[in-house]
C-alpha cells in the first residue's frame, strides 16, 4: 500500500468515525460464487475493538471529506480547518477487496462529504457499491450513507446494491436541524426514509434484492438540548413509521476544530448508554415509549440505575413476580433478567420448578432481581416497599469517559 | 478404586472432538447401563496404557436422543476440557433414564456447566472467525493468490471453523495454521493436516500498515474504554493481531488529544464560503428532457436482462401523451416504444381516430424489458407494483418536460404509475383526474390486451378502443383543457 493512499485512509476514516453506526448484521446468509469473494453469515462479525470498545467491523470510510454542507457539529462541514482528502472510486474498492481478503472486515460502509452535488455525490457511492458487486463479485456485507437531497430515483437505486442504507436523523427536532445544519431539511429526510422504507417493504413483498439489512439513522445526542423523552417518542415514531432496523444514539463528542455553537466537553456516554438501554425496552421487552417516559424524571433517564430499573422502582406494586408462575412478558419487566434469561426459565420451569439457586445459574442479573422475584424457596420480605431501595441497586458512579 | 463394587473400565478417544468415538463408545455404556461414574475417558494416539481398555470403534445401534441433546453433545465435544466426555455420558444417561427434557433445564447444575462449556466453543469459534489474520504467502495453484494465518484456538474447533473461510474465501488458495492442526483449501476442496508452525506464516504482509492506520484512525479518544476493549477482544488474541501494536501508543496519548480539543477555542474558518458551488449544487435536477433521458439511459435496469432503455418519443409540447406498462421484445431491440406487434395496433388504431401519431408524445410507466427467458424467446413479464414506483419518478418529471394537457392511461399499469393506485380497467376506463396532475386524463385499454383477446372477441374491443382514443382526441380539442395540439 503506497503512502498517498495510506494518507487518505488515515484522513478518511478519522472523518468517519462519528457515525456510530457499525453493524454487519441483517443481511440474508451468502456464499461467495466460484471466483468471487465473500459472505454475509446473518448476525454480523466484528473483526476488531479499538481502545474506545467500539467494534471495528466494516471499513467504514468518507469517499471524501470535502463537503459543501457547514453543519455545526460535523468534524467535515465546509467551514472547518481539518485535512482534506478524496479516494477514487478504484481507491475504495481495492482497500475494500484487499481489507477483506485477509479478514480485517466484513464489508464496507461508505459515506461521503457533499461534492458538487447531492446527486453527483450520490452517484459516485453507488458506483463503488455496483463495481464491487459486479466487477469483484462481491458478497460481503455494504452499508452506504445515503444523502437525503439527492434526486430519489438514486436513492433507490443504491438499494439494488447496498445490504444496508441509512439516512442520518442527527437532531431530533426541526429547530435544532435549521439552527446547526442549514443546508439539511427535516421534510426532505423523513420523506426519503418514508420513501426508502416502502421500497424496502414492496422489494421484500416480491422477493427482489433491495437493502435486505433494512435502513438505519443516527441521531446525535447532547448537541441540542433535547430531552430523552422526546428522543425516545422520536424513536419509536421512526421505528413504526419506517420500519427502520436500528436507531443509533451518538453522544456528541468533541471534535477537533469544533464550531463556536456547540458545547466543547466530554461526550455524555452514560446518557447514551441508557438511551441504547431504553431503546432496546421498546424493541425487545415490550415496553411502549410510555413506559420509557414513565421511568424518566422531568423527561430525562437517571443515570445511576438502568431504564428497566427505574421503571420497576415507580411501579412496586407490580411486583414481586413470581418466576414459576408469572407470563414472559412481566418477566421480561424484571430488572436484571434478559431476554434470553426469561426464555430459559419459561423452558426450565415445564420441568422443574424453580429455586432461587436456579435463578441464579440463569442470569447473571440475580442481585438486581432478588427483590422483585419469587422462587419456590424464596420471597423477599417487603423488599420492594423499602425506601432504600434504589441506593442498594443503583450501579456506583463510574467513570466512563477516560480511563 | 479396588474398593468400588463395578468394574472401572477406560476408554481411548482419538485427540482433539471424536465425536464419532463418543457415540460409537456411548452406544455400547448406555444400553448396557454402565454408571459413568466407572468410565475414564483418555484421549490421544499413545499406546494404550490400560490393559482394561474398551475399543471405540466398535459400534451399537443408535440410540434416540432428543435433538436438544445431540446439538448439546456436538458442541461441548469441542471443548478442551479433559471431564467433556464424562459429563456428556452423565447427561445421556440421565435422559435415556427418563428425563428426556434434561437438556431444557438450563437450571440443572449438570446442564449449566454443558450450556457454559458450549457457549465457550461458540465464543471461540466466532473469536477465530472474527480474529484470524490472513498474510498474502505468494502465488498459489493455477496462479491463484495464497494466503496463510497462524491462530490458536482454545478449543478443538478448526474442522467445525474451516467451512466459514471455504465459503467466503473460494478464490485463493489459503492455509490456517494451529498448533493442533491444519486447514488448507485450494480452490476445491477443505482439507485438514497435521499441527503447523507459527514460523510457517509470513513474518508480514503490505497492507498490514495501512489497517493498522486505519484501526488507530477509526478511535475516538474522547471515548476511552479499555474495560469494554477487554471484554471482547481479551489479551490472549492480541499478539496474533497486527493492528493491536497501536493500542499502547493510542492509550497513552488519548487523553492529550481530548484534552486539546476541548481547551482549544474554535478558529475562524480558512477557506471562503463557496458561493459559486454553493449556487450549482442547488441546479442538480436535470434541467430539460434531453438531461432526464441521459439520466435513465445511463440507469441500469431494476430487473436485470434488458438490453437497453427504452425512451420516450414525440415533441415536447404534444397535447397528448400516451403512457404504457413497459417496452416489449421488439422495443428492447430496436430502442424505441412501440414499435412491436401491440404498437403497429395502437398506431392503426391511432390512425382511425384522428390523431397524429408523429405529434403526441409516446413513453411507458417502466422503462426497461423484463422477460423470462423460455429457449431462444423472451417471453415478457408484468412489472410488479414495487417496480412501477422506482420508475414513476422518471416518469412524472417527462411529463412534466412535455406539457402534455391530456395523458392517456393504456392499462392498469399505467394506471398505477400515474396514480399509485392499483385499479381494474373496467372501473376506471374513460375520462379521469389524475390527482394533484396538471393534465387531465383518460384511461383505456393496453394495446396487447387486444391481441390477446379470441378473435372472435376483437373486432368489438377493438371498436371500443377507437372511440376511446376519439374521446381523447376531442377532450385535447375542448378549451377547458387548451387549445389542440
Amino acid at each position: 500500500m503506497d503512502d498517498a493512499l495510506k494518507k487518505k485512509l488515515t484522513i478518511l476514516a478519522d472523518a468517519a468515525k462519528y457515525d456510530a453506526s457499525c453493524a454487519s448484521s441483517g443481511a440474508p446468509k451468502r456464499k461467495a460464487e466460484a471466483g468471487g469473494l465473500g459472505s454475509t453469515t446473518g448476525a454480523g462479525i466484528c473483526h476488531a475493538y479499538t481502545p474506545d470498545g467500539r467494534c471495528v467491523s466494516l471499513l467504514k470510510i468518507l469517499l471524501t471529506n470535502y463537503c459543501l454542507f457547514d453543519c455545526a457539529y460535523c468534524v467535515n462541514r465546509r467551514s472547518s480547518n481539518v485535512r482534506r482528502a478524496k479516494f477514487s472510486v478504484d481507491e475504495v474498492v481495492t482497500l475494500t477487496v484487499e481489507f477483506y481478503k485477509r479478514n480485517y472486515i466484513e464489508g464496507l460502509f461508505l459515506s461521503s462529504g457533499i461534492i458538487r452535488s447531492p446527486d453527483h455525490t450520490m452517484e459516485q457511492l453507488i458506483r463503488v457499491a455496483k463495481t464491487l458487486r459486479q466487477r469483484h463479485g462481491f458478497r460481503g456485507y455494504i452499508h452506504l450513507k445515503t444523502i437525503p437531497e439527492a434526486s430519489p430515483w438514486l436513492i433507490e437505486q443504491a438499494g439494488l446494491y447496498a445490504d444496508r442504507l441509512s439516512i442520518n436523523l442527527e437532531l431530533p427536532t426541526e429547530a435544532s436541524l435549521e439552527r446547526l445544519a442549514p443546508e439539511k431539511d427535516g421534510a426532505a429526510i423523513q420523506t426519503a426514509m418514508g420513501q426508502m422504507g416502502e421500497r424496502i417493504l414492496q422489494a421484500k413483498e416480491e422477493k427482489r434484492r433491495f437493502a435486505p439489512a433494512g435502513q438505519s439513522t443516527q441521531v446525535i445526542v447532547g448537541a441540542d438540548a433535547s430531552t430523552d423523552e422526546s428522543l425516545i417518542r422520536t424513536s419509536a415514531r421512526l421505528y413504526d413509521h419506517y420500519g427502520l432496523k436500528r436507531i443509533y444514539y451518538s453522544a456528541f463528542s468533541p471534535i477537533p476544530d469544533a464550531a463556536s455553537i456547540l458545547p466543547s466537553k466530554s461526550p455524555p456516554l452514560q446518557r447514551e448508554h441508557r438511551l441504547y438501554q431504553a431503546d432496546w425496552l421498546m424493541r425487545y421487552y415490550e415496553f411502549s415509549p410510555d413506559d420509557v417516559a414513565g421511568a424518566t424524571e422531568s423527561g430525562m433517564l437517571a443515570l445511576d440505575v438502568d431504564p428497566k430499573l427505574a421503571w420497576a422502582l415507580r411501579n412496586r406494586d407490580r411486583f414481586p413476580v413470581d418466576v414459576n408462575k408469572a407470563d414472559r412478558e412481566m418477566l421480561l419487566r424484571v430488572p436484571g433478567l434478559g431476554v434470553r434469561a426469561v426464555d430459559k426459565i419459561v423452558a426450565a420451569r415445564r420441568h422443574a420448578s424453580l429455586r432461587l439457586d436456579d435463578v441464579a445459574r440463569l442470569t447473571s442479573g440475580l442481585k438486581r432481581a432478588r427483590p422483585f422475584l419469587v422462587a419456590a424457596d424464596y420471597a423477599p420480605t417487603r423488599l420492594t416497599d423499602r425506601l432504600d431501595l434504589r441506593a442498594r441497586l443503583a450501579e456506583p458512579p463510574r467513570q466512563l469517559s477516560l480511563f | 478404586m479396588g474398593a468400588h463394587p463395578l468394574p472401572a473400565r477406560t476408554i481411548r478417544l482419538a485427540p482433539g472432538a471424536d465425536l464419532d468415538g463418543f457415540r460409537g463408545a456411548i452406544r455400547q455404556l448406555v444400553p448396557a447401563g454402565i454408571p459413568p461414574e466407572t468410565v475414564t475417558w483418555v484421549e490421544g494416539e499413545a499406546p494404550s496404557l490400560f490393559p482394561d481398555e474398551v475399543p471405540s470403534d466398535a459400534t451399537g445401534p443408535a440410540l434416540a436422543l432428543p435433538r436438544a441433546v445431540a446439538g448439546l453433545v456436538a458442541s461441548v465435544v469441542m471443548h478442551r476440557d479433559p471431564e467433556r466426555y464424562g459429563l456428556l455420558h452423565r447427561l445421556i444417561r440421565r435422559v435415556a433414564d427418563g428425563e428426556r427434557h434434561l437438556a431444557e433445564v438450563a437450571s440443572d447444575p449438570l446442564v449449566h456447566r454443558l450450556h457454559l462449556m458450549r457457549k465457550a466453543v461458540g465464543r471461540d469459534l466466532h473469536k477465530m472467525h472474527a480474529f484470524l489474520r490472513f498474510r498474502r504467502a505468494g502465488v498459489g495453484q493455477e496462479g491463484r493468490e495464497r494466503f496463510m494465518a497462524w491462530f490458536e484456538p482454545d478449543h478443538h474447533i478448526l474442522a467445525e471453523a474451516a467451512p466459514f473461510f471455504s465459503a467466503r474465501f473460494p478464490s485463493f488458495d489459503w492455509s490456517i495454521l494451529t498448533p493442533d492442526g491444519s486447514a488448507h483449501w485450494d480452490g476445491r476442496a477443505l482439507r485438514f493436516g497435521p499441527a503447523g508452525r507459527r514460523e510457517d506464516v509470513p513474518e508480514q504482509d503490505a497492507f498490514e500498515a495501512g489497517w493498522t492506520d486505519y484501526y488507530s484512525s477509526t478511535f475516538n479518544p474522547a471515548r476511552t474504554n479499555l474495560a469494554a476493549m477487554r471484554a471482547e477482544m481479551p489479551k490472549k488474541y492480541w499478539h496474533n493481531m497486527p493492528e493491536t501494536a497501536a493500542i499502547p501508543g493510542l492509550v497513552r496519548e488519548a487523553g492529550r488529544r481530548v484534552g486539546e480539543m476541548i481547551a482549544r477555542a474554535p478558529e475562524a474558518p480558512v477557506k471562503r464560503v463557496p458561493a459559486r458551488a454553493l449556487a450549482a449544487m442547488a441546479a442538480q435536477e436535470p434541467d430539460s428532457l434531453a438531461a432526464l433521458n441521459a439520466v435513465i439511459r445511463a440507469s441500469e435496469p431494476l430487473v436485470p436482462g434488458a438490453t437497453q432503455a427504452v425512451l420516450g418519443e414525440g415533441p415536447i409540447g404534444a397535447g397528448i401523451a400516451f403512457v404504457g406498462e413497459q417496452p416489449g421484445d421488439q422495443e428492447d431491440l430496436q430502442g424505441r416504444p412501440f414499435v412491436g406487434p401491440a404498437g403497429q395496433l395502437l398506431s392503426g388504431a391511432l390512425r382511425e381516430a384522428g390523431i397524429d401519431r408523429d405529434r403526441a408524445y409516446l413513453t411507458n410507466a417502466v422503462k426497461h424489458f423484463k422477460f423470462e427467458a423460455r429457449g431462444k424467446r423472451r417471453i415478457h413479464q408484468k412489472p410488479t407494483a414495487g417496480e412501477v414506483a422506482h420508475y414513476r419518478w422518471w416518469l412524472e418529471r417527462e411529463l412534466a418536460f412535455v406539457g402534455p394537457r391530456l395523458v392517456v392511461a393504456l392499462g392498469a399499469t399505467a394506471v398505477l404509475a400515474l396514480t399509485g393506485r392499483q385499479v381494474p380497467i373496467t372501473r376506471a376506463r374513460g375520462p379521469a383526474t389524475f390527482e394533484g396532475k396538471p393534465y387531465g386524463g383518460l384511461v383505456t385499454v393496453h394495446p396487447s390486451y387486444l391481441l390477446r383477446l379470441p378473435d372472435a372477441a376483437r373486432p368489438e374491443a377493438y371498436a371500443d378502443f377507437v372511440a376511446d382514443l376519439r374521446q381523447a382526441a376531442a377532450l385535447v380539442a375542448e378549451p377547458a383543457l387548451g387549445a389542440a395540439g
